[in-house]
């Protein structure tokens, strides 16, 4: 049976859905009428949207992105291990470990500070300049370098934040136990603030998948890379939109889990 | 006259310019069990966790067993085995089940073997009924549950003395009771004991001493007949009245 209750809401519903759709209708219309009006539409579709380079270099660009998907996968251990160890030396608190708290902060505010592209270029160029060996000096080396180094000073201060936010008491009640410093962080704190931080590591690892682009600037043929290849040998700017469809592909589930993830959390607490 | 098993001498302390304890003098025999009445910030939980240096004194002695554990820069690590505590908060370790949160410390610190451990920890949750619950993580019991694997997660390091604060004041009424029988069940066992509690009919049929205290002194103490039936300071016929009405 419905209750008067569910009935209005039933209505209200409806009423919503209608007008929802009624205004993206409009919306849509508007765009497909007036973007085709624009002066310059038939040479911006021709550049950007013509189907048969968008064909043509898929295939291509699709290979090129495995390289960013390795570049990727290689750096995300050592941005995590290096990330843990910065986070743990900057909570150190005897005072022989001192020197240790002052390169971890030095450490994060030196790396979150530098826009990735520049240290890109500064660690990408200018190391293999000191007159290093192959296969040494290669930019897949030092690019990896350069995002590890910024990376891990963002995931660094993630997991400090989280390990902040463990309450007390559960710090007291290991100690109580008899644990030791280095077992309460192991078993009790690090444990708790690790799952505690997974939503805010994965927006991390989002903006990490699309920053490794930029070490096309110093040689690696990654997508990025093969699309300007592409866009030169076809005087055509549609190799671009490829890449930004398959990075899409990639991004928006990343990101749509990450939320999700993050929603999970903030229920689980309330 | 045998040494007692926890003895304060003078003992202060102050958060900041809040003074919370101004000079407690109190001894716990071997097999004993205290209770500290008195009203919320008399000092009660404060002067617990200076019984197990949580909290450093300012002044003072606290003698575990004729070691003055209060002494500033004592390593504390191997009397916290002797001397176990259980909050009112549980604070159980979420991320681990029942069974994993009393084993961790008995792992790590006594090292005990594993085999031996399991049997013993498995006993634990047989006698204060969890058998069924080691398996568990903490948001999947009730809080009277909880409650008793904090307790079972203490007893694992085989403690001489153990600590209560106020462990029943965090649960619904009726889930007060199977915390409280745990408790009895111990002081059967004449484990020392010294709890702070509001259970006021826990503690006058179960406590050999009661302490009544009162920002921030014990302001009376004697046996549980002489504190309810006759006390002999004014606070404390004033606060029992008010909390017995």
């Amino acid at each position: 049976m419905t209750t008067r209750r569910a009935a209005y809401e039933a209505r209200q519903r409806r009423r919503a859905n209608l007008l929802a759709g009624g205004s993206t209708a409009v919306v849509l219309a508007l765009l497909l009428l007036l973007v085709p009006r624009a002066p310059g539409w038939q040479a911006v579709r021709a550049s950007f949207f013509n189907g048969e380079v968008f064909a043509r270099t898929f295939p291509d660009l699709l290979s090129a992105f495995l390289v960013n998907i390795a570049i990727f996968a290689w750096s995300v251990p050592f941005i995590a291990a290096l990330g843990l160890a910065i986070a743990l030396a900057r909570g150190a608190r005897a005072p022989v470990l001192f020197p240790l708290r002052v390169f971890g902060a030095i450490y994060v505010d030196l790396f979150r500070g530098i826009p990735v592209v520049l240290l890109v270029y500064l660690v990408g160029f200018g190391i293999p300049g000191l007159g290093l060996p192959r296969p040494w000096n290669s930019p897949y080396i030092w690019g990896t370098v350069a995002l590890v180094l910024t990376y891990s000073a963002y995931v660094a201060e993630v997991l400090r934040s989280g390990i902040e936010s463990i309450h007390a008491s559960q710090r007291n009640a290991a100690i109580c136990l008899g644990l030791s410093e280095r077992d309460t962080m192991r078993y009790v704190i690090l444990p708790q603030a690790i799952r505690r931080v997974v939503p805010a590591n994965m927006n991390m690892l989002v903006a990490l998948q699309k920053d490794v682009a930029l070490l096309s600037f110093i040689g690696p043929v990654e997508i990025l890379r093969q699309a300007g290849i592409f866009k030169s040998l076809l005087a055509n700017f549609t190799p671009y939109v490829v890449a930004a469809v398959i990075f899409l592909c990639v991004t928006v589930p990343a990101t749509r889990y990450a939320d999700y993830l993050m929603n999970r959390d903030r229920n689980a607490r309330t | 006259m045998p040494e007692p098993r926890l003895a304060l001498r003078g003992v202060t302390k102050s958060f900041g310019d809040t003074a919370v304890l101004h000079g407690i003098d109190l001894s716990v025999g071997l097999g004993e069990m205290v209770c500290l009445i008195g009203a919320s910030g008399s000092g009660k939980s404060t002067l617990l966790r200076c019984m197990n240096g949580l909290e450093p004194v300012d002044n003072g002695e606290v003698r575990l067993d004729g070691v003055d554990i209060a002494e500033p820069g004592f390593d504390l690590g191997p009397i916290r085995q002797r001397i176990g505590i259980v909050f009112q908060s549980f604070n159980l370790f979420p991320h681990m089940t029942a069974f994993d949160n009393v084993c961790l410390a008995p792992r790590r610190v006594l090292r005990t073997d594993e085999t031996a451990l399991r049997t013993g920890v498995q006993a634990l949750f047989e006698r204060f009924g969890l058998g069924g619950h080691m398996g568990k993580y903490p948001d999947q019991l009730s809080g009277g549950q909880q409650q008793r694997v904090a307790v079972i997660r203490a007893l694992a390091m085989r403690p001489q003395t153990m600590l209560f604060d106020e462990i029943t004041s965090a649960l619904d009424p009726e889930l007060v009771g199977e915390v409280l029988d745990v408790l009895r069940s111990l002081r059967d066992d004449g484990m020392t004991m010294v709890l702070a509690t509001h259970e006021m009919g826990f503690a006058r049929e179960l406590a050999d001493r009661i302490c009544f205290m009162d920002k921030g002194v014990i302001a009376e103490e004697g046996p549980p007949e002489t504190i309810f039936t006759a006390p002999g300071n004014a606070r404390t016929k004033q606060f029992l009245a008010s909390i017995l009405r």
